[in-house]
């Protein structure tokens, strides 16, 4: 019996030990890695090699915060989630950070616990299908079956725009990318429909790539960024301006290379640590955002090496460009 | 009841030494019912601790909770079938209708799936202890086989070879161009009913009563005075006869909408989306093994005697499977057949690996993502399995009461 009111008392204190907010920081020090999830494969946003190493844009989102909190960016854990695991992994506790191309939407950001850290890839939802039906713009869709993937916002986008187009359609929803991308190549579907990124990206591992064509209309806006949980700020900043300092860091001019530079550009001093003390407010080590762009690289370094136009995924900067340079990418200062 | 009768018991005994508190500490039925009484209230304080904690939790992380986004609107398309029909869905219904959807695509799979896999089940049970020694083996081999290979790949098994292995939908496969089979499914002739066909299925339904009556009428002139009279023409009269003719004096008040071709896919007709077929086969072929099995085994556990005894009275091998050996194996293989039809609702959720919106899928899946609620939507989906396999076990107790020897 007191054995049995010895493990009562236990429990109760685990259940009671739960309730108890811990910093995400301090938990990510404590373990020594940031455990971040990400896709299950979407070439150049976050997929695996054959050696386990993980790339993509999404995947540097992951690094530069674990460059910034652990000066070491190849200290991260991908958990990899499929569209439907993603937000409760994060409510959980599971991961520390979401960085998988994730839209931003307001019944998100204000209904699920889980905050918007920024946005590091503008997107917007487009359609495939195989060149051989000579379809050359969505308004010819009626009466296909669309290829989607479960819990997106694609699937409710293409609800929006069919009832405001008046187009029909079938769709045949699946729970993870492949095997939407599967259903696609069997012929289950005639269009296989996600952000345009996605469909880049599908298109550039396809056997042929010549053999699909990507139509025109894009019907959403897509901001993809990453995510983290309410109820710590701390946390939420140092994501927030882990991403940001990658932008800024294009704009300034300064790459992984050029990093050890010292320049008398007194933005850019500030934002290598070696002026200033907003470090101190974000509570990180001087040379945070240092380490973000020497072993990550600037936003347009990852946008390059990754999804850029030299790639097989082949996707120009467009609307993601730097502001200054016709683009809507733009980082508040780091003042 | 059981309580109260320790409790009077213990009472009663310590009554006649008068009542004792020394009497009480060591009676042993009252320590049990003390410590059980603590038990309950220790596993009962945990789970309201924990409950409340969950809740708190969930507050404090600024996720919504409650239920009104059961009336909210869903805003996204299910797989046209069954039950979109039947709930008549579009994106504009309730999250509450994509839950009905759902319940009622489930319903469909596990009622096809247990009608499919007991007959399966109970001809490979029969062809595993046939004499011929090739159907003995063959049953013996697709026993082995499906039940070895996990449930969940066998279903992503058929539905890839499902699409992979039938034609585009503009090269079907027609059937006297009424019915289509391609990868997309099949496409059956969709009724549509006229004035007048409620008609047809009531005289159905009364065929139907009908010959149940003629049957216990033979049935107990059987009893009485020994004499058989074989059945069936009466109930093949009846039951589609009777209707048949009634639909033709009404003038055939039925009209089928039949499949065409469209710009991409057939349109009209009744699809049965492969999602479906592949789903109700995997199960269906998965959960006969286990079947197989029970009947095989209550068909063992029958007395070998009795089919001997049976041939000495001069009874076909037919008419002693039919009469002898399988009302008495069916007492012993029910209740494990009762187990494979929950497991096979159970399993049914598995269809979200597909796409098949049915309760798991559509809405433990996609309206769980569109809304955040994990815990409300995941408890309305558990009571659901809940209270469909509890009135599966209901219903097959009273089968089992009805088949269990009755005392005399």
């Amino acid at each position: 019996m007191k054995q049995l009111l010895k493990l009562s008392a236990a429990s109760l204190l685990v259940v009671g030990a739960l309730s108890v907010q811990a910093s995400t920081l301090g938990d990510v020090q404590a373990k020594g890695y940031v455990s971040c999830g990400v896709s299950k494969g979407l070439a150049g946003f976050s997929s695996a090699d054959s050696s386990g190493t993980w790339t993509g844009v999404d995947v540097d989102v992951c690094r530069a915060v674990a460059a910034a909190t652990l000066g070491d960016a190849q200290k991260v854990k991908f958990v990899p989630l499929t569209a439907k695991e993603r937000f409760t992994a994060l409510q959980s506790g599971e991961i520390d950070m979401l960085s998988r191309n994730t839209t931003w939407t307001i019944t998100r950001d204000a209904s699920l616990g889980l905050n918007f850290a920024g946005v590091n890839y503008y997107d917007g939802q487009g359609f495939m299908v195989k060149s051989s039906l000579g379809v050359s713009s969505a308004m010819e869709l009626s009466g296909a079956a669309v290829c989607i993937q479960a819990g997106t916002t694609t699937e409710l986008n293409l609800a929006d725009w069919g009832k405001a187009n008046g187009i029909e359609y079938n769709s045949v929803v699946s729970d993870t990318n492949a095997q939407t991308l599967t259903n696609y190549d069997a012929g289950r579907c005639d269009v296989l429909t996600t952000d345009a990124s996605g469909l880049y990206s599908m298109r550039a591992a396809a056997s042929d790539p010549s053999e699909h064509v990507v139509l025109p209309e894009i019907i959403s806006k897509e901001p993809l960024g990453p995510v983290v949980r309410q109820g710590d700020d701390q946390w939420f900043n140092i994501v927030r301006w882990s991403l940001n300092a990658m932008i800024t860091a294009e704009e300034l001019g300064v790459t992984s290379a050029t990093v050890d530079d010292v320049s008398n550009n007194p933005e850019r001093e500030r934002l290598m640590g070696r002026s200033g003390s907003t470090h101190e407010y974000v509570g990180l080590t001087p040379d945070w955002t240092y380490q973000i762009v020497k072993q990550v690289g600037n936003y347009s370094e990852s946008f390059e090496r990754n999804i850029g136009i030299n790639t097989p995924i082949g996707i120009a900067r467009g609307v993601n460009a730097l502001w200054t340079d016709g683009g809507i990418l733009y980082s508040p200062p780091f003042r | 009841m059981y309580m109260k009768k320790i409790i009077l018991d213990s009472l009663g005994k310590s009554q006649h030494r008068g009542l004792n508190f020394r009497d009480m500490l060591y009676n042993n039925e009252a320590r049990a019912f003390f410590f059980q009484i603590v038990t309950f209230v220790l596993v009962v304080g945990l789970f309201y601790t924990a409950i409340g904690n969950l809740f708190q939790n969930i507050d404090e992380r600024g996720i919504n909770t409650g239920f009104t986004f059961l009336k909210n609107r869903a805003g996204f398309d299910i797989l046209p079938f069954l039950g979109n029909y039947v709930v008549d869905y579009t994106p504009e219904s309730s999250n509450f209708s994509v839950f009905y959807v759902g319940l009622v695509n489930t319903l469909v799979v596990a009622f096809v799936g247990i009608i499919l896999s007991t007959l399966i089940g109970l001809l490979i049970g029969i062809a595993r202890l046939s004499n011929n020694y090739l159907v003995a083996k063959l049953a013996g081999g697709y026993i082995e086989l499906f039940r070895n290979v996990p449930i969940l790949l066998q279903i992503l098994f058929w539905y890839n070879l499902f699409i992979n292995l039938f034609p585009h939908p503009k090269q079907s496969f027609a059937f006297f161009d009424i019915m289509f089979l391609n990868q997309r499914g099949l496409y059956l002739p969709k009724p549509i009913p006229e004035d007048g066909f409620m008609l047809a299925a009531i005289s159905l339904l009364l065929g139907i009563i009908a010959s149940y009556f003629v049957k216990k009428y033979y049935k107990k002139k059987h009893e009485l005075t020994g004499i058989h009279t074989s059945t069936w023409p009466f109930s093949i009269a009846l039951i589609l006869g009777l209707p048949i003719i009634v639909f033709l004096i009404l003038g055939s008040p039925l009209q089928f909408d039949i499949a065409v071709l469209g710009k991409f896919n057939l349109r009209g007709g009744m699809n049965v989306v492969p999602e479906f077929l592949a789903l109700t086969f995997a199960l269906s072929v998965y959960t006969a093994t286990y079947i197989a099995e029970a009947i095989r085994s209550g068909i063992e556990a029958v007395d070998k005697g009795q089919k001997e005894a049976a041939a000495a009275i001069g009874l076909t091998p037919t008419q002693s499977l039919k009469l002898i050996i399988l009302p008495q194996a069916l007492r012993v293989a029910i209740p494990p057949t009762i187990n494979q039809y929950l497991n096979l609702t159970k399993n049914s959720s598995l269809a979200t690996a597909i796409g098949y919106p049915e309760l798991m899928s559509a809405f433990g899946g996609t309206v769980l993502n569109q809304v955040g609620q994990a815990v409300e939507i995941l408890a309305m989906a558990m009571l659901v399995y809940l209270v469909i396999s509890l009135f599966i076990s209901l219903l097959l107790n009273y089968v089992n009461n009805k088949m269990a020897i009755q005392g005399r």
